[in-house]
């Protein structure tokens, strides 16, 4: 069980988390209605959030340390406030602003960060084999720091999930795999896509424990990644946990989400795991009901803090588009 | 009286001397792939690395690109320098997502915070009909895509010299050997594949072009065994009196254009031999630069001898008529000077 201390931390990161994808959204919205046009506003292009998935996050690394690397997603926001990527330059690259991380060269699915070791891809499972990757040099350089791969539930069925899992388990080198299944891989739900109803499950066929989190609770979460990164720092070799998380939003931001039915988004609603574990925090007396909004108030001011951050940080130069290219 | 004795080898062991020498120097340096370690790569390119240096430095992978290729970005990210090899350039397809979208964009991506230092080799070529997905050479396919520096060395001397430059380079460079040019004992013997090797580590600069023959008649540029090919037809060239100049490019990326123009600026005329598909390649690409750079300097319209748009046949007449050779080289030069 995670100290009351660690509770309210993840508390409050899931919270930051959680009013930052809100504000993202009120962003890209801005100069995009009332005809949806993707390409205009101040963030353009394809957005994909993560409310909803914050536990996920917030779980897993509270356990981790900047020299952890760390891969995501498309959806990565969540995951790279939670390893402790500088709000600014992360909201100023999602602005496409010269103080971003990557200089405004990779945007929202190309997040980079030496400092905290985090790299994001935009190709579904394929951020994974770097994980890998990155554990073998770990050990190679006599680290005992470790790799966490965060993936969808949609990814578990292409070829580098399959192929990381047997990699990372025939080198016994130190990764967590982090499937978090939100159900949906665009529209298409995890039962018509996928052969067995949890992929925790395929972690026996390449010889590793396997977890189930059925619920999206950031204290089960915490749990079972610690067991994972403490086997994984120890030289124990990888381990996967699949936590069945959830969606709130669009796949996109713009997605109708014509393939949702009303009762759904009426549960989404009222399951939301952050509103939960808040409450769950005050009734057991872990979280003073003023600390809670404390907690929402700080996060609020550090998300506008970052956003007018990037709001007003300058473009890059247009001929900088062709820098970069090599090292 | 002293008598100069030359170190000879071949580009295979030219090659594996140069991983050999770069990983004692640099710990960082480690290989892995198929058949690398214990089988000494299947075309000799790791031979005797294993004994050297252990499993821990030279892993042989399970056959899972997309798994070790990632997996090379990923270390070189940590902090290593992999050297990471794909038996046959035709098996990109298994895992180019983690080349060409991860290991050639990250450092742009990254807006230059991110350096991905691997070296990608690979095996290129045909003319021993192994067939349509064993014998491409493919390297007008990688040089579209920008993010990749791209070597082809032709000689032994250069196959070192390029390998130790590719290791220690910041940025992933894939280095192409075409098997022809290895001098492996199972391969049509090649005199040109075994060639003087000083046993000293030196680098050659990428993206540097080498003049292997002068002449002031007509320029063929080439790379890779085409070269041997090109030297070949000029030595017939040169009994009918016309001087032909090879240039090798041996890099693809950087490409040497300046070398190119200045040889088209002294012959007057061009011609681009390669083993790579004719068209929207590395042919298009040579005479591009020289029409934007040298046109008032040409005699003649530039023209090139390259692989036919088909896929690679089997049936060594079938195989043997689509590729450039010593006398299709030759009569093309010939064309060009008449």
């Amino acid at each position: 069980m995670p100290s009351n201390e660690t509770l309210r931390a993840m508390h409050r990161q899931m919270v930051r988390i959680r009013l930052f994808e809100e504000t993202i959204q009120q962003c890209y919205f801005e100069g995009k209605l009332p005809a949806f046009d993707i390409a205009a506003g101040p963030v353009p292009g394809e957005m994909h959030l993560a409310a909803g998935q914050e536990p996920v996050a917030a779980g897993v690394c509270a356990h981790l340390r900047p020299s952890d690397t760390v891969t995501a997603t498309h959806r990565p926001h969540h995951v790279a406030l939670a390893h402790g990527m500088d709000m600014r330059r992360m909201a100023a690259e999602i602005f496409g602003k010269d103080t971003g991380l990557g200089h405004g060269k990779g945007g929202h699915m190309h997040l980079f960060d030496p400092a905290t070791n985090f790299g994001c891809s935009g190709i579904i499972a394929e951020g994974m084999p770097g994980a890998v990757g990155a554990a073998l040099a770990a050990r190679k350089q006599g680290r005992d720091d470790i790799a966490v791969s965060f993936f969808g539930e949609g990814a578990a069925n292409q070829g580098a999930f399959h192929e990381s899992l047997n990699l990372a388990a025939v080198w016994k080198v130190g990764v967590v795999f982090v499937c978090e299944d939100n159900d949906w891989a665009i529209s298409v739900p995890k039962a018509k896509s996928t052969a067995i109803a949890s992929n925790a499950d395929r972690a026996a066929a390449y010889g590793m424990p396997g977890v189930l989190i059925p619920d999206n609770d950031p204290v089960a979460v915490y749990e079972a990644a610690g067991e994972a990164v403490a086997r994984a720092r120890r030289g124990g070799g990888p381990s996967l946990i699949e936590v069945k998380t959830q969606r709130l939003l669009g796949h996109f931001e713009g997605d109708p989400q014509l393939y949702r039915t009303a009762e759904e988004m009426e549960r989404l609603k009222a399951t939301d795991a952050l509103h939960i574990f808040e409450r769950r925090l005050v009734d057991t007396g872990v979280l003073a009901e003023a600390d809670a909004a404390e907690a929402w108030t700080a996060a609020r001011a550090e998300v506008d803090d970052a956003i007018g951050f990037a709001r007003t940080s300058p473009y890059p130069q247009p001929s900088d588009a062709l820098l970069h290219v090599f090292a | 009286m002293t008598v100069e004795t030359k170190r000879l080898l071949t580009t295979s062991k030219a090659i594996s001397e140069a991983i050999a020498q770069e990983m004692e120097r640099d710990p960082s340096v480690f290989a892995m792939g198929e058949d690398i370690g214990t089988y000494g790569g299947i075309f000799g390119a790791t031979e005797g690395l294993l004994a050297k240096f252990g499993p821990e430095r030279v892993m042989d992978t399970p056959i899972s690109e997309t798994g070790f290729i990632g997996a090379a970005t990923g270390a070189a990210i940590a902090g290593m320098r992999p050297i990471v090899e794909l038996m046959f350039v035709d098996f990109f397809g298994v895992a180019m997502d983690q080349i060409y979208n991860h290991m050639a964009k990250i450092h742009y991506e990254s807006g230059g915070n991110v350096k991905v230092p691997v070296v990608l080799t690979t095996a290129i070529g045909g003319g021993y009909s192994d067939g349509a997905q064993h014998s491409q050479t493919l390297y007008g396919l990688f040089a579209h895509l920008p993010g990749m520096k791209i070597v082809v060395p032709s000689t032994p001397y250069d196959a070192k010299g390029l390998m130790i430059s590719a290791i220690r380079d910041d940025n992933p460079v894939l280095y192409m050997f075409h098997k022809g040019v290895m001098g492996l004992g199972w391969m049509t013997p090649n005199p040109r594949a075994t060639g003087h090797v000083p046993e000293e580590p030196y680098a050659i600069p990428i993206g540097k072009a080498d003049v292997k023959r002068q002449g002031k008649d007509v320029t063929i540029v080439t790379l890779s065994l085409m070269v041997h090919r090109a030297l070949d037809a000029a030595e017939d060239l040169a009994r009918e009196g016309i001087d032909a100049e090879v240039i090798d490019l041996r890099s693809v990326i950087p490409l040497d254009r300046e070398a190119i123009i200045e040889s088209v600026r002294k012959t007057h005329r061009l011609l681009v031999v390669d083993e790579d598909y004719r068209s929207f390649g590395l042919t298009g690409e040579v005479i591009t630069s020289v029409v934007e750079g040298a046109f008032d300097h040409l005699d003649v319209p530039p023209a090139r001898l390259a692989y036919p748009d088909v896929p690679i046949p089997y049936s060594r007449p079938l195989e043997q008529f689509c590729l450039p050779n010593r006398e299709t080289i030759a009569a093309a030069a010939r064309q060009l000077v008449v």
